[in-house]
């Protein structure tokens, strides 16, 4: 299959596929954990900043992405106070890379799986987890055996929304790592360019044709898995 | 060992401000919704912070205001039975029987697996998903958890009160065998003067958030200022003692000397039995009646004539046998001159019993 992927696709862009890709899981992987964290929290917590969490964590739903990755520039750039501090401390580099593409593409998404695990949590029954400390459980063991699995369908679903946002995004990733080709070219970005040279509009198309499988492919496999663990989960 | 408790907490206008001891065996919290149960077993187990008191079962203490002692409900090493069975979906029935042995401290005294299974009769379940278990099931398995996650205490929320008649049937004798064979004590909360009085081994009344009365089952449910559940739900308890199965199928029990017929009962001449007397099943009479069917007929003496909700009135007599309750209304207190020292007779119409557990409590 791969060969025949990469004698359709010229070698532009298959880059520009693998990149989307290797970038959309990282970005998705990577904030899985402080997504179900962050959902945990404005589901089940009750402290102040609760709202200012909750409103921050959905600024880039309601920004424009332009400004969202020149705030990510600002701060992650090289001369920006985490940018810079990641460079000298850890020799991470973001501005202009596939990682900073990778950190854009999660931050878009972030609000979408927040949203996703957040609902989910919400329809766990809190008194079995209130049954579960009572037998013993303190409240990380709780979360583990008892809200985890039951909210597994949501997080998958969570999980595979990001993905598909990750692949999709263009505005946040220009502008933060700009486009450049086997760096920071993702299909979007790469579909852009293509079509701003004569003659571009084919590669374009394939790459189109590219976006609307994957997207396809995920929601499909998201949805079987979801049924699957649902079915699971309520025992039936 | 014995759990005492004492809590003053305020919920805006409601306050309470409960003292009393849960000797091993089952005791009762017995009072209508508001009057303090739920809130005393949320703080007993932790769910609930109380403003003020101590919980200490033995010299474990759980709570203790005055000590800045707080153990968070996990540590409290409970088996909570709530009213809905809450056991875990994604897990089997055998799994969630085993979560809560898994917490246990490694030296615990555990109860053994098998023998609980054995006990609540779901050794055919282990394998299924709590969906697909009966409302009945589900309240076993709910019990197993509880009882194999080798608590020190055993809490109980009202577990019957969501099941049917049929259902509390199938129950209820669980819980006798729970009182008779879990050595810890049991804190059971009930509007159903039925469960006190087959279940309890002590009672705690309670009434506006204090307690009314504590003691036995037989003291506390003679008493008529114990009516929380109205003069419906009230009634007395006699102890009574098996004494044969007649030929014309009704068994005869006996209690302080008096016979009580009923229809047959399935134990063993000799057996200790709790007799239970709903005071709506009681007819009081002056003179002894003569050509009536009522076989159970207890001559008395009133003791206290206390006015109930509306029209009616709960009169307690003494007899023989033990304190009796009956529902009158007040037309009828006044029209036989009810007043205590009364001579008159108690006119059974039925005599439910619940097994008494032979061997506690001597005799």
């Amino acid at each position: 299959m791969w060969e025949t992927l990469t004698g359709i696709l010229g070698p532009a862009e298959w880059q520009a596929v693998r990149l989307s890709l290797r970038v959309s899981f990282w970005a998705t992987f990577l904030s899985l954990p402080f997504g179900i964290l962050v959902a945990y929290l404005l589901a089940r917590g009750n402290f102040p900043g609760k709202q200012l969490l909750n409103g921050v964590v959905h600024l880039p739903l309601i920004l424009p992405p332009v400004v969202t990755g020149y705030l990510l520039l600002l701060g992650f750039g090289r001369r920006g106070p985490i940018g810079g501090f990641l460079e000298t401390v850890f020799g991470i580099v973001l501005s202009f890379r596939w990682t900073g593409a990778a950190l854009a593409a999660a931050v878009m998404a972030f609000p979408l799986m927040v949203r996703a695990v957040r609902l989910a949590i919400e329809a766990v029954d809190p008194r079995l987890e209130q049954a579960a400390g009572t037998l013993g459980a303190s409240r990380i063991w709780v979360f583990v055996t008892v809200t985890l699995p039951l909210i597994l369908p949501g997080i998958i679903a969570g999980a595979v929304l990001a993905f598909a946002k990750a692949m999709g995004e263009f505005g946040a990733t220009i502008t933060f790592v700009s486009n450049i080709p086997g760096q920071t070219q993702t299909i979007p970005s790469a579909i852009y360019s293509f079509l701003q040279v004569p003659g571009g509009t084919e590669a374009a198309g394939r790459l189109v044709a590219v976006s609307v499988v994957i997207a396809m492919a995920a929601l499909l496999l998201s949805e079987i898995l979801a049924r699957r663990v649902a079915r699971r989960v309520a025992g039936t | 060992m014995t759990l005492s408790v004492r809590l003053r907490h305020s919920f805006g206008a409601f306050t309470l401000d409960v003292d009393f001891e849960a000797p091993p065996g089952v005791t009762v919290l017995f009072g209508r919704s508001g009057a303090g149960k739920t809130a005393i077993i949320s703080a007993v187990a932790g769910l609930l912070r109380p403003d003020e008191g101590r919980v200490a079962a033995g010299d474990w203490v759980l709570f203790d205001t005055a000590a800045h002692r707080w153990l968070p409900p996990h540590r409290r090493r409970l088996g909570y039975i709530f009213q809905e069975a809450r056991l875990f979906p994604h897990l089997s029935v055998r799994q969630n029987l085993r979560y809560g042995a898994w917490f246990a401290p490694r030296g615990a005294a555990r109860e053994d697996f098998g023998r609980v299974v054995e006990m609540l009769g779901i050794g055919h379940l282990l394998d299924r998903r709590p969906a697909l278990l009966s409302g009945g099931e589900k309240s076993r398995v709910a019990i197993g958890r509880a009882l194999l996650a080798a608590p020190r205490l055993i809490l109980a929320d009202e577990p019957l009160a969501a099941l049917d008649d049929e259902r509390k049937a199938e129950i209820m004798p669980y819980f006798e065998r729970l009182r008779d064979e879990v050595s810890v004590p049991i804190l059971y909360v009930s509007h159903s003067a039925a469960e006190v009085a087959r279940l309890a081994t002590t009672v705690v009344a309670l009434q506006d958030g204090r307690v009314l009365r504590q003691g036995s089952a037989t003291e506390v449910l003679g008493d008529p200022a114990v009516t929380p559940v109205g003069v419906r739900g009230a009634g007395a308890v006699l102890e009574a003692r098996l004494v044969a199965h007649h030929p014309d199928g009704l068994s005869e029990a006996d209690a302080g000397g008096v016979p009580l017929f009923r229809s047959p009962v399935a134990a063993a001449p000799g057996a200790r039995l709790r007799v239970r007397i709903a005071a709506h099943e009681v007819l009081i009479s002056r003179a002894r009646p003569e050509g009536l069917s009522a076989l159970n007929i207890l001559p008395g003496v009133v003791q206290e004539v206390r006015p109930g909700d509306s029209h009616g009135a709960i009169v307690s007599i003494r007899t023989p046998a033990g304190t009796v309750l009956a529902g009158l209304t007040r037309r009828s207190v006044q029209a036989l001159g009810l007043v205590p020292g009364a001579e008159c007779h108690a006119i059974l119409k039925s005599v439910a019993v619940a097994p008494e557990d032979v061997g506690r409590g001597g005799a």
